[in-house]
């Protein structure tokens, strides 16, 4: 016997707002996390800045999976999540190394590989 | 104007504000506090669209293990003070120019852009929800489940040995 499972509205922001507001919504935040690895020297805010890219990725595909009601997208932002735990850790760590060595996380101080 | 428009807008603008000052706050710590408000907006937007599974995995992992690392690094290497010597204007002004003319074309595409309205006929309201989502994950997607394991095991022997100090390394 199947459970009964209590009938779910279609959710009200999809049928009010149109999905281009989440497509420009999670450009606005990559622009944001762009400049803020352009502008910055600090490590850890150009790594949060990262984090900040990563989301408005995880944002737009939660927006079309939803909208199309298709639970890959979801799956997608799932595998994401894991993936940027992984990185923050081993890139947490390369920092604290690099403060060890160097005394500052200035990126600037790091320009062995430049050109 | 409706309540739900209304919660949309007003998480949205709080979004990005905060984004923004994560960007250019000076102190660290205030930097990691916006991020968190951040990634909270982020799943109200979530919640929103009725993606209740992200939403709770977004505030555990995003909020709470991610922000408390770099809580954690922050405050172990002590960098409240400001010494970070900025970036020269040029640079300043050539990165928000490269920033702002991605978002217009960006935006000039997506207005070119057809995006078709949601079809009421096919929805199905349970996909956001853990079962549909656990359905996809461990039937389709069951190899990249596994390997991710593999990737946690591999970034944890690396954080690990990155972290060890060398004998004859410095202390803080």
């Amino acid at each position: 016997m199947q459970p009964t499972q209590a009938p779910i509205q279609i959710p009200e922001v999809i049928q009010l707002i149109d999905l281009k507001y989440y497509l420009i919504i999670s450009t606005a935040l990559f622009v944001i996390g762009i400049i803020g690895v352009l502008t910055r020297r600090n490590a850890i805010i150009i790594f949060m800045s990262i984090e900040l890219m990563l989301n408005s990725v995880n944002l737009l595909l939660i927006a079309f999976s939803s909208y199309r009601s298709d639970p890959t997208g979801q799956v997608f932002v799932f595998f994401i999540m894991a993936v940027a735990a992984a990185e923050v850790a081993v890139g947490l760590a390369i920092i604290v190394m690099i403060y060890r060595n160097t005394r500052s996380i200035d990126v600037g101080l790091l320009n062995k590989l430049k050109w | 104007m409706k309540a739900t428009e209304i919660i949309f807008y007003v998480l949205t603008a709080i979004t990005l504000l905060s984004a923004s000052f994560v960007v250019t706050a000076r102190n660290p710590v205030h930097s990691v506090l916006a991020l968190i408000l951040t990634f909270f907006c982020l799943t109200g937007h979530y919640v929103l669209m009725n993606a209740q599974f992200l939403a709770a995995v977004n505030i555990i992992v995003y909020a709470g293990a991610i922000m408390v690392l770099f809580l954690f690094t922050i405050m172990f290497l002590n960098l409240q003070k400001e010494d970070e010597e900025s970036k020269t204007t040029l640079t300043k002004m050539a990165a928000v120019v490269v920033g702002g003319v991605l978002l217009v074309v960006m935006v000039a595409v997506f207005r070119a852009a057809s995006v078709a309205p949601y079809d009421p006929a096919t929805y199905n309201t349970r996909v956001g929800l853990v079962e549909s989502l656990g359905m996809v994950l461990y039937k389709d997607y069951l190899l990249p489940f596994e390997l991710a394991s593999v990737l946690f095991l591999v970034a944890m022997v690396g954080a690990v040995m990155l972290g060890k100090r060398e004998p004859g390394d410095r202390h803080f």
